[in-house]
């Protein structure tokens, strides 16, 4: 393409197919992987009725890339408000947004930037959301910058999965970025490997042993987290570390300053001390834009067919992005693990219907003679309460007179059970089904 | 009805009482647990329901700590496996590894520790510590100076303390059983 080609049309002039163009190209001609003879190229339909998510720290890429890229029904999750530390990246916000929600202002924003689309945002928790809210799309870009999150969303989309439903599974594309690393991955829920899966992939939290903070700090990050784990417990341990809290912030620089001065090392401040204890790793505008685009590339693919996508089951699914020593990239395939505890065999909730009327005895007696379980000795659990445990003999004699009651009395319909075996290295969960 | 009928409306069920899933953490946890092989020497107490909070206890049947009694208070955070239990020294204890607010040093708890550890390997670690307390990871500097350069004072030490005795004007918890 031409370095001219590549300007952005001007306000004023969408609506006209010129627009999309170069999109054109991209989705009418036969690409390099296309088969003639069975393949069928997407269309802007295609992308303009799937409605997609995106959510999380890479919203702003992630938006722009998306509403350029033809999507036009977009909902966006943000539960955070405009600091002024973040103009300097997130491109769709000014400073006389700053206290706003952020994903009101990136969707009003990018609604009168791009004519046509239409962007929806909620400002809230990704975890306000239930499955109803959740089924509506046709895929998940999400760009969440905690592991929590991420794994929230995973285990929600791995549950929703129904195999006799194909629409039932919405694919998630992950990406996140650290610095100068960063990673884009596609997952189809049950099919492919899953975030719990990849759990190891993250980095770990850079710890430093604690005796180095006790004894021999060399740095001044070692003289704040000194602060921020042992002279907090020794001193405030009946306060709880609110790390939005600027006293307490202003409790550790002191403390961690003392240390500091005692072991001769320099450089300790406000927001190191705040960087340290909140974790926080320098996000940079270019690796969230790489990483965003990859992520919003394989959605287009991903819908329109254009080209092989990342993430088809069987193929790599993982694209890892290091920057901070010279460029570097690899994309692989990372295998489902069977012992996942979110989507593998053992983890997925199986419907199990059981006799409200029956004692939990009976039902304990049932599990033996269930074929996927044949449980002799079988501990059970509900989210709410331990059952019947056998693990341990007190536990048992605890839960004992638990075997006479009627399992409605126990447990309530759509309630998870766990069952587990101390025999078996497997667990099983059920979602409680009454027996009419 | 076939199975996947049912599911929806064992689902629909659940979310119109708010029915709570298990988390990823949970279910981690509970897996670790169900499966533990603790020692002789290794008692966990936990509440039937608590999955977060537990204890384990300690009695050392060789080595300096013989014959002592040492707890530790486990917290599972939510982000568990991604993060370590929180681990704490109920006792105020003399030790080069422990520290008298009871922090522990052991690189599986912080530097070295990984998701697929479970709360086995963390259990025996602990262990270890009494079986070999390792004076080139100070928390306890004193102790460790003892360690390092007088060994039988080390001892004399230790069962000092266990006994609930005074070490260099600092007084500690009686562990013995
Ligand atoms: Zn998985």
């Amino acid at each position: 393409m031409a370095a001219a080609d590549i300007a952005f049309l001007p306000n004023g002039s969408e609506g006209t197919r010129a627009r999309w163009k170069y999109l054109d190209k991209v989705l009418d001609r036969p690409g390099p992987f296309t088969d003639p003879d069975s393949f069928v190229p997407g269309n802007h339909e295609t992308l303009e009725r799937a409605k997609v998510l995106g959510a999380g720290g890479l919203g702003c890429e992630i938006l722009k890339n998306l509403a350029l890229s033809g999507f036009k029904d977009i909902h966006v999750i943000d539960m955070d408000t405009i600091d002024v530390s973040n103009l300097n990246r997130q491109f769709l916000f000014r400073a006389a947004d700053v206290g706003k929600y952020k994903a009101e202002v990136a969707a009003a924003f990018v609604e009168k930037r791009v004519k046509g689309v239409q962007i929806t945002p909620y400002c809230g928790k990704i975890q306000d959301k239930d499955e109803e809210y959740y089924k509506q799309f046709a895929l998940i870009v999400c760009g969440l910058d905690s592991i929590e999150a991420r794994r929230w969303i995973n285990s929600m989309l791995v549950g929703m999965v129904d195999g006799n439903d194909p629409d039932s599974l919405k694919p998630l594309i992950d990406g996140g970025t650290e610095g100068f690393k960063g990673q884009a991955r596609v997952i189809f829920p049950t099919m492919t490997s899953c975030i719990e899966c990849q759990l190891d992939m993250h980095a770990p939290r850079a710890a430093v042993p604690l005796c180095t903070l006790a004894t021999i700090p060399r740095q001044p990050q070692h003289c704040i987290e000194w602060a921020h784990i042992i002279a907090w417990e020794e001193e405030r341990k009946e306060i709880t570390l609110d790390t939005d809290d600027p006293e307490h912030i202003t409790w550790l620089f002191q403390k961690a300053s003392k240390r500091a001065e005692e072991f001769n090392i320099p450089g300790v401040t406000y927001s190191m001390t705040q960087g340290v204890v909140k974790n926080i790793i320098p996000a940079i505008a270019s690796t969230n834009a790489i990483v965003a685009a990859s992520c919003c590339n394989e959605a287009f693919k991903l819908l329109t067919n254009a080209n092989p996508f990342l993430g088809f089951p069987g193929t790599d699914n993982y694209m890892m992005y290091t920057g901070d020593e010279s460029v570097y990239t690899y994309t692989f395939e990372h295998q489902k693990k069977d012992d996942c505890p979110v989507c593998g065999e053992e983890a997925l909730a199986r419907p199990l219907e059981i006799d409200p009327e029956a004692t939990l005895q009976e039902f304990v007696d049932s599990l033996a003679e269930r074929p996927e379980a044949q449980l002799k000795t079988p501990s059970i659990r509900t989210t709410e309460k331990s059952l019947y445990i056998q693990s341990a003999a007190d536990y048992e004699r605890m839960t004992r007179p638990n075997l006479e009651k009627k399992m409605k009395d126990l447990t309530a319909e759509g309630e998870e059970m766990l069952v587990s075996d101390k025999a078996f290295p497997t667990m099983f969960k059920y979602v409680v089904v009454w027996k009419r | 009805m076939n199975d996947k009928k049912q599911q929806k409306d064992a689902e629909a069920a659940a979310a119109a009482s708010g029915k709570k899933k298990f988390s990823a953490a949970d279910l981690r946890v509970i897996k670790d647990l169900e499966h533990l092989s603790l020692s002789d020497t290794m008692e966990l107490k936990r509440e039937l329901d608590n999955y977060k909070n537990f204890s384990l206890a300690i009695n050392p049947d060789e080595g300096m700590y013989k014959g002592g009694h040492f707890e530790f208070a486990f917290e599972i955070k939510p982000t568990f496996p991604y993060d370590a239990p929180k681990v704490r020294c109920k006792q105020k204890i003399y030790h080069p590894n422990i520290d008298l607010e009871g922090n522990v040093c052991l690189n599986i708890l912080r530097e070295d520790w990984k998701p697929v550890l479970n709360l086995n390997a963390i259990f025996v670690g602990l262990q270890f510590l009494f079986l070999e307390p390792n004076a080139s990871d100070p928390l306890n500097k004193e102790a460790a100076e003892d360690l390092k350069h007088n060994r039988e004072g080390f001892k004399r030490n230790v069962r000092a303390a266990m006994g609930g005795g005074n070490v260099k004007g600092e007084s500690f918890d009686r562990v013995m059983k």
